[in-house]
């Protein structure tokens, strides 16, 4: 499989006013076509940074983006970035058509082709009679399709998700990924997905990369051997991927790779206290 | 008591105690005539032609000013809200020439202009320029960082962003503006008409009645008539942002 994404020594410093931060450490991987990696890491560790500076959102302080191996300078028009916050991304005063049409706006100049490919990309995510809708008409569920729907209607070469299902229910959350999963095999897409949900990561990803705690640098990069048909119910229940996933916890909280393929002793009880851990700092983040 | 309600029994108790006072030999009749005399006036005003004329000419003023204002203060608004640099090279003339009143340039406006209708729109424009800028800029301090964000993900130009993002994000607040503008205008059209005169308009109306006539009935039926003017605009504006910027009002209330 040939390269989309090579990221290598990736670095980011935020200058603030109290001084420096050091946001993420140092980032290598690559992400080949057709993929879907996610990285998993708490919160605060720098994912968001990651994402906007593969996105050529901001600058890197240190290393280098290759995007079919063309450094990345400025933001590259065949990358689109899905955002956690729905309700802020999309533009109220557009109808959901408009919203989808809007990237297309600096791409494609005819007007009727637009349209056309907005519909289509609404299609994909089932919200053919949604279109003459507006956002704030919809629930959070269908906003965020929505934001999907608008990042593929520029058919991007690469599609970068931030948290994308964080804020919405735990059904609604099910349904999005499933219908990810659907999307991504029916075009093909690579995506790289950041999420602090151990769980998300492992049923999404082809592989997970595992970021440590800030600044964030890549301590693992798991191949996740699960077969491509994924459901919530059965998958989740798979015994390989429960062990994925406390393997995962394992290494968010600090532990060395196993030198076996997995451990055979799931540490379930280590994964639930992160989770718990990881529910209450994005709570307390939400709420201000 | 629903709003609406709430508001004409105000408006009955405040015209009924004029009613009593202005009857009652406390004031005279002629200075302060009871609003049963003012409606009979406001009705013989209404279908006088020359009044009619005074009020299409105060209101043309009104229209022609606030759209003036508009065409200078939105863009100008842009361009100061956008370009931070801009603002600072620009806040000390701003910080100066804001609190002053418009009024204060009537005599110079009538030096430089004449008594011509040239001259209280220049002054209304002053006036209503400000509200309109002020409302714009703030609004683009409000603009949505991740709705910036995205039109810079998707590839849009600094320029584009600011026609595609920033303006729509204003105009709730650019129509707040306009708003105002549209009182403090009407308000300083009325002054320039009464203090600098002029062949036409509800202010030059005003002013003969009280200097010529000295018929206050008449002036208070002007007068009348000028809060409903301000009144209706007011409504329209309500109705309009209503209609067209419920986005607005929607998406803060759910944040
Ligand atoms: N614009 C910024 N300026 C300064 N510090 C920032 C900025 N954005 C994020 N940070 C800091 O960098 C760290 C990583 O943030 P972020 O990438 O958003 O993490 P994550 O997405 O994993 O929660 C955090 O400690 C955050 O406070
Ligand atoms: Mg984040």
């Amino acid at each position: 499989m040939p390269t989309m994404l090579e990221v290598s020594g990736l670095g980011h410093t935020y200058k603030t006013k109290d001084g420096v931060h050091n946001a993420i450490g140092d980032v290598s991987f690559t992400v080949n076509a057709g993929e879907l990696v996610c990285v998993v890491g708490p919160s605060g560790c720098g994912k968001s940074t990651l994402l906007r500076t593969i996105s050529g959102l901001i600058t890197p302080t240190v290393g280098e983006v290759l995007l079919h191996g063309d450094p990345v300078r400025g933001v590259p028009a065949d990358l689109a970035v899905v955002f956690q916050d729905y309700s802020r991304s999309l533009f109220p005063w557009l109808s959901v058509q408009r919203n989808v049409e809007f990237p297309l706006r600096t791409r494609v100049s005819a007007r009727a082709e637009r349209r056309e490919r907005a519909r289509e990309a609404l299609e994909w995510v089932g919200l053919s009679a949604a279109g003459g809708k507006y956002p704030w008409q919809l629930s959070g569920g269908m906003q965020q399709r929505v934001a999907i729907a608008r990042a593929l209607a520029s058919r991007p070469s690469l599609l970068l998700m931030d948290e994308p299902f964080a804020s919405v229910d735990a059904q609604t959350r099910f349904e999005l990924e499933d219908l990810l999963l659907r999307v991504r095999a029916e075009h093909d897409s690579t995506v790289l997905l950041v999420t602090h949900d151990i769980d998300e990561s492992v049923y999404l990803g082809d592989r997970v990369l595992v970021l440590s705690k800030s600044p964030g640098s890549i301590t693992t990069d798991l191949d996740v051997n699960l077969p491509d048909e994924r459901d919530q119910i059965t998958t989740r229940a798979s015994s390989e991927f429960v062990e994925l996933r406390s393997e995962v916890a394992r290494l968010l909280h600090g532990g060395e790779p196993a030198t076996r393929p997995s451990p055979s002793v799931p540490d379930t009880a280590a994964n639930d206290r992160f989770l718990a851990a990881e529910r209450a700092e994005t709570h307390s983040t939400s709420d201000t | 008591m629903r709003p609406v309600t709430r508001g004409l029994v105000g408006l009955a108790v405040f015209l009924l105690i004029w009613e009593v006072v202005g009857r009652s030999g406390i004031t005279e009749r002629r200075f302060l005539p009871p609003p049963s005399d003012v409606l009979g006036s406001l009705g013989e005003i209404l279908v006088d032609g020359k009044f009619q004329s005074d009020v299409v000419a105060t209101v043309l003023a009104l229209v022609v000013s606030v759209a003036i204002a508009v065409l200078i203060a939105v863009p100008l608004g842009l361009l100061l809200g956008s370009f931070p640099v801009a603002r600072h090279a620009t806040r000390a003339v701003v910080e100066f020439l804001r609190p002053i009143p418009s009024v204060a340039f009537i005599p110079l406006a009538v030096v430089m202009l004449g008594v011509g209708p040239e001259t209280k729109i220049t002054l209304a424009v002053y006036a209503a320029v400000w509200p309109i800028l002020f409302n714009t800029i703030y609004a683009l301090d409000e603009v949505e960082d991740l709705h910036l964000e995205t039109a810079r993900a998707f590839g849009y130009s600094r320029v584009r962003t600011i026609l595609s993002i920033s303006l729509p994000s204003a105009v709730p607040f650019v129509l707040t503006g306009v708003r105002l503008a549209s009182s403090i205008g009407l308000v300083v059209l009325i002054s320039t008409e009464m203090i600098a005169g002029g062949r036409l308009g509800i202010g030059t109306f005003i002013n003969v009645a009280r200097e010529g006539a000295g018929r206050m009935d008449l002036l208070l039926a002007a007068t009348v008539v000028a809060g409903a003017i301000g009144y209706l605009v007011n409504a329209a504006f309500d109705v309009a942002q209503r209609r067209w910027v419920s986005w607005s009002s929607l998406t803060r209330s759910a944040s």
